[in-house]
């Protein structure tokens, strides 16, 4: 396999990791947030002052994991005091925060980044196993919490979380729990990619990357692992596809969005399952 | 002196804000979208003013040209993606706006060039008036102005003409406006026309205080004027007059205080999470014009 591919699909399952993270907090809890890219930065950061100082790889993104982790349970202690719309323009705002931070930040660089990680050792395939391996390990972490007790009290927060605590639900703690699990698991992903490009800037951390993550939990079907999987794959290989269309691709970017909301507004796990009522009505 | 001169900068990039965020509150408080595409009308409207003045050499044809494409689009844009998208979740109708911005960034990187285009001649860039010893560049007065003038007339056409109230009527409650003969199309068609008439006329203003526009313009603006809205207290016009005049103000304060440790978004961003974590409601009262 060409060194192309290989990081294509690097790429696709951070990108898997981070959508799946997301959804977690949005998409089973019902909490939008438009900063996740600052947990994903967090974890890309502390990984790679751990890799500078000479820790090995595996420990410096669980280590940035629980980093990112802990501070997501404080930002998410805003979720307990702001709702909704407000609710994603603070978490916005601490994407803001973040970026802010880190560019004046001289001790993780400021502008200029982060550069010289050491390399983790188990090569391009290796790294690529990794991450694969570990993408795999979300999706069936995040298909089980969605069909255990825990996953149902989300679901109840998110549909309504006053109903939610008049049925005994500690909705303020499961909320937390949203936010720490999505929270460490961006981290982890932010990990991934330090180990991947080995050299970090503080733009890569963008609202951009945010509404991006965003997009792939809308696009795949908000609620639906299998669905996010999908979007964040579409997502991040559209581009890829379209590279021959030079300028205009990010106009169909754009298009692309536009048509899946239009078509199916509950994302692609929506369409497919409007596929087979569809086929299930014909036969 | 100084610290006057750091508050007139702060009022003048408050007034910026607040010809942004007022399109967005507006549809924000009747369709509860949050309408991120707006800041593509705000580029369109530069876009189309320094065309418009380059090729005839006049700015007094410029406004009007972006004010009527500005229009134009914004009701499309409302016509062909925000209506029928109306009965899903909020989110839904965001990234479908997000799909707009990314279309027309995209359309006028095409059209006018990725480095933008300046002005071929701007009589005001340069002019500046001494006004008690604190010294203004002629298009900062003109924002000022423009920003007063354009929240008057909005407020007197919400508080004393027909359709204003009627405007006002189905933010409160669509289903008893429209019981009430209200035509909400109507309203919100009229809404659109408003909001994107205002952000076109800041698009040509601003473009004239940086002499230049560029495909990504409206983008810094873009997502100052969501957390102006929210800061504002989501629908709230004044809340949101009032906060974007405090978050012009304490960023120009800000930027020199802790200018060393914090760029001016994460300044903007303290403020905004500070304030809401104070009034999880925003500043505005609720329902308040």
């Amino acid at each position: 396999m060409s060194s192309y591919i290989v990081g294509l699909v690097t790429i696709a399952g951070i990108n898997i990791i981070l959508a799946l993270s997301l959804n977690i907090i949005t998409g089973f809890c019902g909490q939008v947030s438009l900063g996740h890219a600052a947990f994903y930065g967090i974890g890309a950061y502390a990984t790679a002052l751990l890799l500078l100082a000479g820790v090995p790889l595996l420990f410096a993104l669980l280590l940035s994991a629980i980093i990112a982790g802990t501070v997501g349970v404080a930002v998410g202690l805003a979720s307990l005091r702001v709702k909704d719309d407000f609710l994603a323009i603070t978490t916005m705002a601490v994407g803001f925060l973040f970026l802010g931070v880190v560019r004046k930040l001289s001790v993780v660089g400021g502008e200029l980044g982060l550069s010289g990680i050491p390399a983790s050792g188990f090569g391009e395939g290796g790294d690529a196993v990794l991450v694969l391996a570990t993408a795999a390990l979300t999706a069936a972490f995040s298909f089980y919490l969605g069909r255990n007790w825990t996953g149902f009290a989300f679901q109840a927060v998110a549909s309504d979380d006053d109903a939610a605590r008049a049925i005994g639900i500690n909705v303020g703690r499961y909320k937390l729990v949203a936010f720490g699990i999505g929270t460490a698991l961006a981290g982890f992903a932010g990990g991934l990619y330090t180990n991947f490009v080995r050299f970090i800037v503080p733009d890569t951390f963008g609202f951009g990357v945010s509404v991006l993550a965003l997009c792939m939990v809308v696009v795949g079907g908000i609620g639906s692992t299998f669905g996010v999987i999908c979007g964040a794959i579409l997502l991040t290989l559209f581009p890829e596809i379209f590279r021959f269309a030079g300028d205009y691709r990010l106009l169909l970017y754009g298009v692309l969005l536009i048509v899946v909301m239009m078509f199916g507004p509950s994302g692609l796990s929506g369409l497919a399952t409007s596929l087979f009522r569809l086929r299930g009505a014909r036969t | 002196m100084y610290y006057i001169d750091l508050l007139v900068t702060g009022i003048i990039n408050g007034c910026m804000y607040a010809l942004m965020a007022m399109g967005l509150t507006m549809v924000y408080g009747l369709l509860r979208i949050l309408h991120i595409a707006h800041a593509a009308i705000f580029t369109l409207g530069a876009f189309i003013g320094i065309v418009v003045a380059n090729a005839t050499g006049s700015l007094w044809l410029a406004f009007p040209a972006a004010i009527l494409l500005s229009v134009l689009v914004g009701i499309l844009i409302y016509r062909l993606i925000y209506q029928p998208l109306l009965k899903h979740p909020p989110f839904v109708a965001l990234i479908a706006s997000l799909g707009v911005l990314l279309i027309m960034e995209d359309g006028f990187r095409i059209a006018f060039g990725e480095n933008g285009i300046p002005f071929r001649y701007n009589p005001y860039s340069l002019a500046t008036k001494n006004i008690f010893g604190i010294v203004l560049n002629e298009t900062q007065i003109a924002l000022v102005l423009t920003t007063a003038v354009l929240l008057g007339l909005l407020y007197i056409f919400l508080e004393r003409t027909r359709i204003g109230i009627a405007w006002r009527a189905t933010e409160a409650n669509p289903r008893m406006a429209t019981s009430f003969g209200v035509n909400v199309l109507t309203v919100r068609y009229t809404n659109f026309a408003i909001g994107s008439a205002i952000a076109g006329i800041a698009g040509v203003l601003v473009a004239l205080l940086n002499n230049f526009v560029e495909p990504s313009f409206g983008a810094v603006v873009s997502y100052k004027a969501l957390a102006i809205i929210v800061l504002g207290g989501l629908g709230s016009t004044r809340g949101a007059l009032i906060a974007s005049l405090l978050l012009g103000v304490a960023e120009s304060f800000g930027t020199v205080a802790v200018g060393d440790y914090l760029d001016r978004d994460a300044i903007a961003a303290i403020v905004l999470i500070v304030i809401l974590m104070i009034r999880p409601q925003g500043l505005g009262v609720k329902g308040g014009a």
